[in-house]
């Protein structure tokens, strides 16, 4: 059970994505684990062969704890490697019928699809399928790709049997989805880590906006929806290449003396509809140009409402970016996410009165501010940061 | 398409860029922004999935026409010509 933040103490496992026998490579999705930040996919460190599987999905397991037994790739595997133990008598609910007969020596993961693919499903049906003791496998996705979504769950849940009332899970439901008590237990752990550990300085700045709107519509005005490109997407952009001037705001304060990260994995913080939020990172976003970073914003933001984020895109962020969108308010004072050193916040972008050119005039404008840890920089880095951004925004075009 | 059959469409590209909205409780004349949470990509996600379905360009001069279920579904009828 590998760590998904610092927090982390235990965490549960949903399903997996393979079977005994199945080759995997570095950076395969091999299961998926219910953590505090929803159900996160999890990637194999190694490259080899699944020698067997040492927990069963509904297993609640502490971190360090092992998953599975991973071997040689040309090493031979028996047919038979070690099953895996029967659900924890209260892990997940009733038995389905159809397992309840068999011998626990059925493999779970016979249930998956043939080659293990992943198995996408949203963290409400996710929950809904943990919570009824439905295998997800077995249901019917209506979702993007085939996702099973909280309706299908629902749907498959109405067409069979009735389960017996004792392995009910009673737990208060909230928010489908997530457990919104453990997010915010989360959230709180990182957010007193933060304050009590990190010695704040903040700075913020006004950034006239008004050309890069207009650059923003003057592209998309004749382009496809998948074309388009946001403002939220020219702030990140504009953020990872003042980095490049001010580098040591980059990266993870894990250890003495800290060096800064070269390769830039930002983190966007997502507001969660039921509350709470997850800064997923975009890993490498030195190398992407503003579609790049586009199109890959908006696979992540699609893929945190769906529940298929995966454990490097949670655990590896060297500096996030907070913005509010269109309809917040005028600027967001951010809290930084230990052990990164910096957090970006834009406001709301607004029609504000700005001296533009020696008179006054209606412009877009966006309050940005910079949260960072004072002991790696300065309030002078710092403010060349934040102006390096403003400086960027108003060239849109080179971007 | 009758405007039912367009309702049911659009809640259907809706709940699935937003998989934790719940299409049974979205009200018609919620805001997609304000009320529903959607941000500006979940916002170009339905666009984005609205232009595949019905073939529309749905340009962003007209995303204020899509503030809502009711409104979306009328500007949906009134661009398909029905």
């Amino acid at each position: 059970m590998p760590s998904l933040g610092a927090d982390m103490e235990e965490g549960k496992l949903i399903e997996w994505l393979v079977k005994p026998g199945d080759r995997v490579a570095k950076g395969d999705i091999v299961a998926v684990v219910e953590t505090q930040k929803g159900a996160i996919e999890i990637e194999v460190f190694e490259a080899g062969v699944i020698a067997a599987l040492l927990a069963a999905p509904g297993e609640t397991l502490p971190v360090g704890a092992p998953l599975a037994r991973l071997g040689e790739a040309d090493e031979g595997v028996p047919p038979t490697a070690a099953p895996p133990r029967p659900d924890a008598p209260k892990a997940a609910g009733p038995p389905v019928a159809e397992v309840a007969g068999k011998p626990v020596a059925e493999p779970v993961a016979a249930a998956l699809p043939v080659g293990g693919a992943p198995l996408l499903a949203s963290p409400a049906a996710r929950a809904r399928a943990a919570e009824l003791g439905l295998k997800l496998g077995a249901v019917h996705g209506s979702g993007p790709g085939g996702a099973v979504l909280l309706a299908d769950v629902e749907r498959a849940a109405i067409a069979r049997p009735a389960p017996t009332a004792s392995g009910m899970d009673s737990r208060p439901k909230g928010k489908p989805g997530l457990d919104m008590v453990e997010m915010r237990r989360a959230i709180a752990t990182a957010m007193t880590r933060s304050k009590r550990e990190i010695p704040h300085y903040y700075l913020c700045h006004e950034i006239d906006l008004q050309s890069a709107q207009d650059w923003l519509t003057a592209h998309n005005a004749d382009r496809v929806p998948d074309q388009r490109r946001l403002m939220g997407a020219l702030l990140v952009r504009a953020t990872v290449r003042a980095l490049a001037k001010v580098p040591e705001l980059n990266g993870r304060f894990e250890a003495e003396p800290y060096a800064p990260s070269a390769a830039i994995h930002c983190g966007l913080a997502v507001a969660l509809r039921g509350g709470g939020l997850i800064a997923p990172a975009i890993l490498n976003t030195q190398d992407m140009d503003l579609d790049a970073i586009m199109t890959a914003m908006r696979d992540m933001v699609a893929r945190t409402r769906t529940g298929r984020l995966r454990n490097s895109e949670i655990t590896q962020g060297t500096i996030t970016v907070s913005s509010l969108g269109e309809t917040g308010v005028d600027a967001l004072v951010g809290v930084i996410y230990p052990p990164q050193v910096a957090l970006v916040g834009f406001g709301a972008p607004r029609l504000k009165p700005v001296v533009f050119k020696g008179a006054v005039q209606p412009r877009l404008a966006v309050t940005v501010s910079l949260a960072a840890d004072h002991r790696i920089s300065d309030g002078r880095r710092g403010a060349q940061f934040l102006a390096e951004i403003d400086r960027f925004l108003q060239e849109p075009e080179s971007q | 398409m009758t405007p039912s059959d367009l309702r049911a469409a659009f809640l259907d590209e809706l709940t699935t860029i937003a998989p934790d909205l719940d299409a049974e409780s979205i009200g018609d004349d919620d805001r997609l922004r304000d009320d529903l949470g959607l941000d500006s990509i979940d916002f170009l996600n339905l666009v984005s999935a609205l232009h595949e379905r019905f073939g529309l360009p749905i340009p962003e001069a007209d995303y204020p026409r899509l503030a809502t279920p009711a409104k979306a579904v009328a500007y949906l009828a009134e661009m398909l010509a029905l």
